[in-house]
């Protein structure tokens, strides 16, 4: 694997560019593997690239029916930031945001984290109590929050809205400096990068049709290209997860709704942080190439396509205007959706699902780009050692038989 | 937008809709019988079915729920139906 440097940059700068070589292996799948995990987002491979690097495991496979980094990991706004409530959520959250803050080098491969700091923005004074309370459980926890004032706000963020007939004045509220965004689509070539260059192999529209189960254990997947053995498998496979186990007679507390997001035409610097409002649920970050990034919440009718509709795009449209009237005058570039896997406490499901040697996680709804390095990090360590990491512990799937649900609707309902 | 109809009110917009529950689902009785696992099972678990769906809307305005049949990829609506006892 070429190393990349500045001067990998200046010399292929000189000669053309001719020299780059593909950063992964397309790799045909082998009869047999010592772990297969079915899903190339950024949560599969990077439990492909965990399992190689922390738990020294390389006969490998990550099977993705389309292209690596085509399901929510490439559609996401790309949001990162641990800024939730609950002991169990912040140490999860905050293991991603840790892990993203070293990726870049990690994985020699530019992330392009950018820790810009995001406002959580509240308009009534009980909702800056409300901001309060989060803001101090993040720091018990020992995550960095502050409660922001208005002033510090505005001053922050000049655009916002403040004429006299607002319908959501800005009176502050929750800011983490550590939290950003960061380059999807590099966070998951990165990842396979680094797996690949540790032997794993990442097969491309490789259709998972079928798990193989025997004698009560899990033996394999028959896919589009064949049967392939292998007798631990990890499932990371977002909204098509429970079609994937239900084989297995597992049914999970998912429904899967469409989740949009809006590119807006580029232009200069405008806006340096994220924000979310708490009044329109619209957030907005803008990308290095100028264009303003956005969402809001989700399409309320379940489904399975990939596309999204009018009403949900109204809402989240007409919430960036009346957060920043001057955006009146952007036309818009791209819209497109997503099917993400909700659950109602919010939090995701990770653990060991069904016959032996199955594992899943998923679950991450409209939030789990930030998890990423988490999510691959802990179910790299279940499929390796066949237990939990005390950090996936509580978000195993017995938790709605134990009614020891993790309701992160305040923190993580918002959608990113 | 797309148009739902209702088995009361007829054709409405889908904003004045509300997704309540997977139909078929029943609730697990007698209550001092029922163990963890089961209760989770009917107030959690659920198929997300990829394909044909039957499924308790509630339509917002007339406050009726009724059963809909539809497909979660092509989003066409093939039944309407209120529930038992119900019939508009
Ligand atoms: C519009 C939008 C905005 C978002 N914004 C944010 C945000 O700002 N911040 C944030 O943290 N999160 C955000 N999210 C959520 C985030 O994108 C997801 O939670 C995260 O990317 C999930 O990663 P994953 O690897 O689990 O799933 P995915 O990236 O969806 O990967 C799953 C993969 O499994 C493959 N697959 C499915 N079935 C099979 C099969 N049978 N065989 C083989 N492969 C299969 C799919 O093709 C897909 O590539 C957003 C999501 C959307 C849709
Ligand atoms: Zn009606």
């Amino acid at each position: 694997m070429t190393r990349y440097s500045a001067f990998s940059l200046l010399r292929e700068g000189l000669r053309s560019h001719r020299g780059w070589r593909p950063a992964w292996r397309k790799a045909r799948p082998k009869p047999a593997y010592d772990a297969i995990i079915i899903g190339g987002g950024g949560h599969g491979l990077a439990t492909a690239y965990y399992l190689a690097k922390n738990h020294g495991m390389s006969r490998v496979a990550v099977l993705e029916r389309g292209w690596i980094g085509g399901g929510n990991t490439g559609r996401n706004t790309t949001a990162v930031r641990s800024n939730y409530f609950y002991p169990e959520s912040v140490a999860l959250y905050d293991l991603a945001l840790r892990l993203y803050e070293g990726l870049s080098q990690e994985l020699n491969y530019n992330v392009m984290l950018s820790q810009r700091g995001m406002l959580i923005a509240a308009h009534t004074p009980a909702q800056m109590e409300i901001c309060a309370r989060i803001a101090n459980a993040m720091r018990l926890n020992g995550v960095d929050g502050e409660l922001m004032g208005a002033e510090e706000a505005l001053r922050r963020i000049p655009l916002l809205n403040q004429t006299a007939d607002a319908r959501y004045k800005c009176m502050g509220g929750i800011w983490q400096g550590r939290a950003g965004v960061a380059r999807h689509d590099a966070v998951a070539w990165g990842y396979a990068r680094g797996a690949s260059d540790r032997g794993v192999d990442i097969i491309e529209n490789c259709a998972v049709e079928r798990l193989l189960i025997e004698g009560g254990r899990i033996t394999g997947v028959e896919t589009s290209l064949g049967t392939i053995r292998a007798d631990r498998v990890g499932v990371a496979a977002a909204g098509a997860t429970p079609g994937i186990v239900a084989e297995a007679g597992v049914r999970l507390p998912i429904h899967t709704y469409a989740l949009q997001a809006f590119v807006s035409e580029p232009v200069k610097p405008c806006l340096d942080t994220v924000l979310l409002y708490l009044g329109t649920g619209t957030y907005v970050s803008q990308s290095d190439k100028g264009e303003m990034v956005f969402g809001g919440g989700l399409d309320r009718v379940p489904t399975h396509a990939q596309k999204g509709n009018l009403p949900a795009q109204e809402v989240v449209i007409s919430g960036l205007l009346e957060m920043f009237p001057a955006f009146g005058q952007l036309k818009l570039l791209r819209q497109w959706a997503g099917v993400v896997d909700v659950v109602p406490d919010s939090s995701p499901v990770i653990g060991p699902v069904g016959p032996e040697g199955l594992f899943i996680n998923c679950g991450w709804g409209t939030g789990g780009f930030k998890a990423i390095p988490a999510g691959g990090w802990l179910l790299a360590h279940l499929m390796a050692k066949g237990q939990h990491h005390e950090i996936s512990r509580p978000f195993d799937l017995d938790r709605f038989a134990r009614g020891r649900l993790i309701d992160e609707a305040a923190g993580a309902g918002i959608s990113h | 937008m797309q148009i739902f109809t209702c088995p009361f009110c007829g054709p409405r917009e889908e904003t004045e809709f509300h997704f309540a529950a997977e139909a078929g689902k029943h609730r697990p009785e007698p209550a001092e019988e029922v163990s963890d696992a089961d209760w989770a099972d009917y107030l959690y678990l659920n198929d997300a079915p990829k394909g044909a769906a039957r499924e308790v809307w509630v339509h917002a305005t007339c406050g009726e729920f009724f059963v809909m049949t539809r497909d979660t990829v092509t989003r066409e609506i093939t039944d309407v139906t209120a529930l038992p006892g119900r019939d508009g």
